[in-house]
């Protein structure tokens, strides 16, 4: 197991370093982060003397391994724009959005577990039939058409629900407040999620539903209920573990959006103003800490599989 | 054919020989009900939005009423803040957004088809390359990837498929080259190669027909999902740029609190018509999967 894992580790190195240099490819491509300076009240000279500063006036390569060789000692740079250093910024914004991505996870998959499991159970029913379908809808809807819907709804009509932030103005917030700013972003990524697990946690169901230990199950005269809840429910949980590996890189990516209209204040938003302002090393920053979690994300699902599942080999 | 006709089984088994396979896949196409009716809602659309000049009752970019009009006879669905009419550009934002979306589709299954034969029949280095490439643009937050990129390249149409097409690839990639692994340990792949076929008739006349099915069904997906992000991208500001009207775009003014509040005839229809269009294209999806499936078995 262990030398797996090491192997695995091994393997993602040359990726992440990978991603690195497309990500500064693209960077480069891109334009110079002093555009956004020059001004008529901006002197050249200030221009060029920051361009120095910012090591802008080496050739591209040096400024990819400058980057590189700072990583490795733990420094991620510094933000053009607000001169913050960028782990700072990421550990400051990192918490709303974990908070948010973790209560949509569960939220989805207390939606998609049993729903997906009922359908399978009973294929071809009128209840499968408007599970199947209710699950192509969350699929099919984009996230910000639903997120306007729910505030048009819950914050215009009624009056219920706060539409942006992440606490109220002038408030001390508390879990309660905080909670109630969740909702409306919770739905959305919960909904969107829920559509596609449901049909996979169906899918991989009604395979376990047809293997010969569950037939031999069923004929030892072991009831129903028993049979689906003891011998099936264990097995589903390898694909429950794909769908929460699934979920992951698609969370990072929805939450982007949904916190841009919601204004809450994590790393999503942090990333569509860098992206505005072209602060290249906040972005880079973003674009590394993201690949590192689905990366390890992937390991996780395969070591977690070959624990719920004996019969997987690891090698 | 009546689904619920009880002799129904015997006749298909008896024709079953008789039965091509494109008779066999509409066949099992038409099971589908959902399916059905969802290819005659897209045809619909996407005639409508083809003939967009000649059935658009006014230009789409031009002034043609009041400012911010509530639906009435003249205009069917309202007039924006600038008095342009809504209906007419709703038809033209269908045409952008499905050209989006179909032309993405189109180079993203052409860039993942060439890559996953590459590294599937090849093997050794070129797949290995290949295929850590394949992670990499995986290991991407995909809508990340996405605004990074239209940020740099200056939004716009073009650029909009270019990017889109460039980043839906990898699944198609890895479809193909298992499949290409499947297929070159068959007979008829080994028989070509002891025969002495020339390399693209083995590709492109025995492999190639072979895994149509599933990257037909795969594109199908492709294509819902492109057609999403175009209208993502373009709500965010970063895709297709006004004046010309995309699905997304259109639904960009709602980030107001007036037009969300007073103007619900601006931001809904563009938004649930990309909710109908995306959930036909899924559903067709789903169908095409059971019908192409030559182990489906029914």
């Amino acid at each position: 197991m262990g030398k797996y894992i090491l192997k695995r580790i091994l393997i993602a190195v040359p990726v992440l370093i990978g991603i690195t240099v497309i990500d500064y490819v693209i960077m480069c491509m891109a334009g110079s982060p002093l555009e956004m300076l020059q001004g008529p009240r901006v002197s050249e000279a200030a221009v060029e003397a920051r361009k120095i500063a910012l090591g802008l006036d080496q050739p591209v390569y040096v400024q990819y391994f400058v980057w590189l060789g700072q990583l490795l000692r733990g420094n991620m740079g510094y933000s053009v724009k607000s001169y913050q250093s960028v782990s700072a910024m990421i550990g400051s914004h990192i918490g709303p959005t974990l908070l948010l991505m973790g209560v949509s996870l569960l939220v989805s998959l207390i939606l998609s577990v049993p729903a997906g499991i009922y359908s399978a159970v009973h294929q071809y029913s009128k209840g499968d039939y408007a599970v199947v379908t209710v699950s192509f809808l969350g699929s099919s809807v984009p996230g910000f058409f639903l997120s306007l819907l729910l505030i048009y709804l819950f914050t215009v009509r009624l009056g219920w629900l706060p539409s942006s932030g992440m606490t109220t103005l002038g408030t001390e917030g508390g879990a309660a407040d905080v909670a109630k700013h969740m909702v409306m972003p919770v739905i959305v990524l919960a909904f969107s999620m829920a559509g596609s697990n449901i049909r996979y946690i169906r899918s991989a169901m009604l395979e376990i539903l047809q293997q010969d230990y569950l037939r031999t199950a069923r004929a030892k005269g072991i009831g129903r209920f028993r049979v689906i809840n003891k011998h099936a429910l264990r097995n589903a949980l390898v694909p429950i573990i794909t769908v929460i590996g699934m979920e992951i890189p698609m969370l990072f990516g929805g939450a982007v959006i949904i916190e841009q209209i919601f204004s809450w204040p994590g790393l999503g938003l942090m990333t569509m103003s860098a992206i505005s302002n072209r602060d290249y090393p906040v972005i880079m920053g973003v674009c590394l800490l993201s690949a590192i979690v689905v990366l390890a994300a992937n390991l996780v699902t395969d070591i977690l599989y070959a624990l719920v599942d004996p019969a997987i080999q690891l090698d | 054919m009546t689904s619920k006709d009880p002799g129904r089984k015997y006749d298909m088994e008896k024709d079953i020989g008789s039965e091509s396979y494109l008779q066999t896949v509409i066949r099992r196409f038409r099971r589908h009900h959902l399916a059905t009716v969802s290819l005659i809602v897209l045809a619909v659309i996407v005639g409508a939005a083809v003939l967009a000049p000649l059935i658009a009752p006014y230009d789409p970019n031009e002034i043609a009423g009041p400012f911010a009009g509530a639906p009435s006879k003249d205009f069917w669905l309202g007039t924006d803040q600038i008095g342009r009419d809504v209906l007419s550009r709703l038809l033209y934002a269908t045409r952008i957004s499905l050209l989006v979306g179909v032309m993405a589709t189109l180079i993203s299954t052409v860039i993942g088809v060439v890559l996953g034969l590459t590294a599937g029949y090849f093997g050794g280095l070129a797949d290995m390359v290949i295929m850590r490439f394949t992670d990499m643009v995986m290991s991407f937050p995909y809508i990340l990837l996405v605004l990074v990129a239209a940020a740099i390249f200056k939004p716009g149409l073009w650029n909009i498929i270019w990017i889109l097409g460039f980043v839906d690839w990898p699944g198609i990639a890895r479809l193909v080259r298992g499949n290409v692994l499947n297929l070159r340990e068959t007979n008829f792949v080994k028989g070509n190669i002891v025969a002495g076929m020339p390399l693209h008739h083995i590709l492109f006349s025995e492999i190639l027909p072979n895994t149509v099915a599933p990257i037909l069904v795969y594109a199908t997906s492709v294509l819902a999902v492109s057609i999403l992000d175009e209208a993502a991208l373009s709500f965010l500001g970063q895709g297709v740029q006004p004046p010309e009207a995309s699905l997304g775009n259109m639904l960009n003014g709602a980030q107001s609190l007036t037009v969300l509040t007073k103007q619900p005839w601006l931001w809904i229809p563009p938004g649930l018509l990309i909710v109908i269009v995306v959930m036909a294209i899924n559903f067709v999806g789903d169908a095409l999967r059971d019908a192409l499936d030559p182990n489906s078995g029914r």
